[in-house]
């Protein structure tokens, strides 16, 4: 039985590729205006996890209902619609690489806003540009922007469709320690001014830490553990304790 | 085999794919002209080049030849029946799937890589539609008209060259030159040079759409929509060249 303010429920999510699987038995809910982070290591299946929520994967057995409405029985064109209510963030960021700012951050305005002006248009890339603190790089290619800049921007792309769910992947993977805490404060306002739920996808404990309303501990395709950033971390569970560890060190 | 009949089938799906998308709205016409643009205009200095050249080369290896007859004077319509029927077409499509072609398979199979056709999906636009459709539309219109162009430059170097040997004026050149060529064709030269700019779209696209493992898929993805979009040219050349001779003329 799914919460009755839950944006996102899993129930019994299985991923295989071939003979590994991936997802075994995943249940989650999100709730609505709550962040919540799924740590894991590397190959744990954090970023297939995504994927499926954002339809992008298909599940190979489970439910997964997105604003209420199941993923697996949607049309192409009710999956379009239902998708321009998420948000996703790439880890690589995923900026268009022939267009400039400007032409990434209006691309899914025009095609989803039929409607809107010219005006309208450039008055909306205008505020997401000053929501991500970067209304300087307008006309930049995304070859000419830091890596911190192309996070940004990716965030933006998606902010300007105003969406009810964010997806991040990876947020702070590749990023200086100073850039990262930049993108946590990010993810934070975009929960406060958007007024946003979001899945983080992170390995990096700080992040999860300052982002997370919630936590949940993904290990070989089911979760180990999820509460509050220190009700996780006080398991004795080895697999958390190593991982918290490892975490530890190398930030140290 | 097992492999092979899968590409296959996978290719079949990809083109079934295309005429369901392109046919059906919302069109993008914006991108669509883009690719016109990209395709079209960017190629043209080399059409122009490589064009003149084959008029040129192809009117000095013919003169020995015919000089050995004392038919020189059938040089202008040797040389337009060649052009027109086989080289311009055929090698304006071996010059775009070198040049659009892995440009084309590079590309997507980069965007791919780099999850800038997810980032599409997500953002609920229809990549497929906006990449795919676009380019494979773009090269099957734009590769008649380079074809015809590049049989005008042929044509206008094997003038200057008849010009500068047999002192052969204009009018008289290309009165000789077309006097060989019928409606016909002009039309199997638009109609292959169109079946050669789907097939270079198609392959182009299709082996950027399933490029994976990294910059490695990225290569092999424009060297494979090089080499087998050239090898098909070949095939469909010498299928078309066949029904036209056995049900048309």
């Amino acid at each position: 039985m799914e919460p009755s303010n839950a944006v996102i429920s899993l129930r019994n999510v299985h991923k295989s590729f071939g003979k590994q699987d991936v997802l075994k038995g995943v249940d989650l809910d999100v709730l609505k205006g709550e962040n919540v982070v799924v740590l894991g290591r590397s190959g744990s299946g954090k970023s297939v996890l995504i994927k499926i929520i954002a339809g992008l994967l298909k599940p190979d057995k489970g439910s997964v209902h997105v604003l209420g409405e199941e993923i697996d029985c949607l049309r192409t064109r009710e999956l379009r619609a239902l998708r321009s209510k998420l948000g996703f963030s790439f880890q690589n960021s995923a900026l268009y690489d022939g267009m400039n700012v400007r032409a990434n951050l209006e691309f899914p305005l025009v095609r989803n806003r039929r409607d809107l002006t010219r005006k309208e248009i450039d008055e909306a890339v205008t505020k997401v540009l000053d929501d991500v603190g970067l209304s300087q790089t307008v006309d930049q290619m995304p070859a000419q922007l830091s890596g911190g800049q192309k996070k940004r921007i990716g965030i933006a792309r998606t902010l300007i469709l105003k969406p009810e769910i964010m997806l991040y992947d990876e947020p702070t993977a590749g990023l200086d320690p100073v850039t990262s805490v930049d993108i946590n404060d990010l993810i934070k306002e975009v929960q406060q001014l958007y007024n946003t739920s979001a899945v983080i996808i992170t390995h990096d404990l700080t992040c999860a830490r300052f982002t997370g309303d919630r936590v949940v501990m993904l290990s070989e395709g089911r979760f180990l553990r999820q509460g509050s950033f220190g009700e996780v971390f006080k398991s004795e569970d080895p697999k958390i304790r190593s991982f918290y560890n490892y975490n530890f060190i190398e930030n140290t | 085999m097992r492999v092979f009949f899968l590409r296959i089938y996978d290719i079949t799906q990809f083109i079934g794919r295309f005429f369901k998308e392109a046919f059906v709205p919302p069109y993008e016409y914006k991108e669509v002209l883009n690719q016109f643009f990209e395709i079209g205009i960017r190629s043209l200095s080399i059409i122009t080049l490589t064009g003149f050249i084959t008029g040129v080369v192809f009117t000095k290896q013919s003169r020995s030849s015919l000089a050995g007859f004392g038919a020189t004077a059938w040089l202008p319509s040797l040389i337009a029946l060649a052009i027109i029927r086989a080289l311009a077409p055929l090698v304006t499509a071996l010059i775009v799937a070198g040049k659009v072609g892995s440009n084309i398979g590079a590309e997507l199979g980069s965007m791919k890589v780099t999850e800038q056709i997810d980032a599409m999906e997500v953002s609920s636009t229809n990549p497929f539609k906006f990449l795919v459709v676009s380019r494979i539309l773009a090269t099957t219109c734009i590769v008649p008209v380079l074809a015809i162009y590049m049989g005008f430059m042929g044509m206008m170097g094997a003038f200057l060259n008849v010009y500068r040997n047999e002192q052969t004026g204009i009018t008289l050149f290309f009165q000789q030159a077309f006097s060989r060529i019928d409606f016909l064709d002009i039309y199997v030269l638009v109609l292959k040079s169109a079946v050669y700019g789907f097939t270079i779209g198609v392959t182009g696209c299709f082996s950027g759409y399933q490029a994976e493992h990294g910059t490695v898929g990225v290569g092999k993805a424009a060297n494979t929509s090089v080499v087998v979009s050239m090898f098909l040219i070949f095939v469909e050349e010498m299928i078309i060249v066949s029904l036209v001779n056995n049900y048309l003329k």
